[in-house]
């Protein structure tokens, strides 16, 4: 692998941990998890970084969370947080990243085409991993799991609208990345 | 560094992580393979135990807990509605041993000896064509790079807030994401004019 790209993992893998620097927004009162930026880290490092380099650097973000850097929003680190309700949607970053970078080297420089992408990826990809795992290990049907992530799409697509022009962003600035 | 590491001189901190992270990983695999309440209270129990015995208090172990408090008492309330109080019980249990189990590995383990255990465990996939030391310079300049963003996040929002545009994420990411790829860039180009190209 060449210099650019470790370097590029190890970028996008800052990225995503800088981005649990930013105060998470609490929507529903202390009802539910409050949303972090942090997930905005797995789509820039798709749409950006692309498929490889996207995912490694994902991976490489989740290894250092799992040897108890308290990279993750709120501070929080270990082997702990895999066994815990979320930890679904962990292993599912470097996943979502890699899918990312796969639709939009597909998708071309079209916005909304670009949106779709960061969408699937970053959402249901991400959702499809996160949800059976929260459902396993909180032993809850998958349908009443499915409803407490509902409450998280909103926020969610709100990321895919700023990754979409940040990423559009960059492909202007840096056309031969 | 930062690090979640408490330091001591208990077996636990002596132990290599190797060993501390494989009994983990089979005590997960047992506590999901067997669902019994008294399993999961039992390795609850073993789990604060081991808490003393490496010389860690318990409200450090709740401390490890607080942050997940929520999700419990959702998943309790959910789980006592649909299938009664033993089983919300015993699915609270569970997590709580899971995590606190997690969370002494992390406690009793300093961070660069469980970067070494990762370097050495992947020379086995050197035939893969993985290079543990390249690994290491990634982890190496990832950890460096994350108070440097802070620092140029910093410096372009007080670019912006001149603008009148502190408000706005977009003025203030799209610049913050194109510098970093510059600083990429010519850090790359620095560790190659260098002739970085380890083979080990």
């Amino acid at each position: 692998m060449d210099t650019k790209s470790i370097v590029y993992i190890a970028l996008f893998a800052a990225l995503t941990a800088a981005l649990g620097l930013i105060p998470p927004i609490s929507f529903a009162g202390i009802a539910l998890p409050p949303i972090t930026a942090q997930s905005l880290g797995v789509m820039l490092a798709g749409a950006i970084a692309g498929t490889r380099r996207g995912g490694l650097a994902l991976l490489l973000f989740i290894a250092l969370v799992a040897i108890g850097l308290p990279l993750l929003s709120g501070g929080r680190g270990g082997f702990g947080v895999f066994a815990g309700a979320s930890g679904g949607f962990l292993i599912a970053w470097p996943i979502s990243a890699a899918v990312i970078g796969w639709l939009v080297s597909q998708s071309g420089t079209n916005p909304l085409r670009l949106a779709i992408s960061i969408a699937i990826g970053g959402i249901l990809v991400m959702y499809a991993i996160g949800i059976p795992w929260m459902s396993v290990v909180a032993d809850l049907p998958l349908s009443k799991a499915v409803m407490i992530m509902l409450a998280y799409v909103p926020g969610d697509i709100v990321k895919v609208v700023i990754a979409t022009i940040v990423a559009r962003g960059i492909q202007r600035a840096y056309p031969a990345l | 560094m930062l690090d979640l590491y408490r330091p001591g001189a208990s077996f636990l901190h002596r132990l290599p992580p190797g060993p501390k992270v494989l009994v983990m990983m089979a005590a997960g695999t047992l506590l999901f393979l067997f669902e019994s309440l008294p399993l999961a209270t039992a390795a609850l129990l073993i789990t604060l135990a081991l808490y003393r015995l490496a010389g860690l208090s318990f409200s450090l172990a709740a401390a490890q807990l607080r942050p997940l408090a929520l999700i419990f008492a959702i998943f309790f309330a959910l789980q006592y509605w649909l299938s009664g109080p033993v089983i919300a019980g015993f699915v609270v249990i569970r997590l709580a041993a899971l995590i606190l189990l997690a969370s002494l590995v992390t406690l009793t383990t300093r961070a660069s000896d469980m970067i070494d255990m990762i370097t050495r465990a992947l020379s086995i996939l050197r035939p893969l064509g993985v290079n543990p030391a390249k690994v290491g310079l990634a982890i190496s300049l990832a950890l460096r790079f994350i108070p440097v963003l802070g620092q140029i996040t910093t410096e372009v929002r007080e670019a912006q807030k001149t603008r009148g545009l502190e408000r706005s994420v977009i003025a203030t990411a799209l610049p913050v994401a194109i510098r970093t790829l510059k600083m990429a860039n010519d850090i790359s180009d620095a560790i190659d004019a260098r002739g970085y190209d380890p083979r080990t």
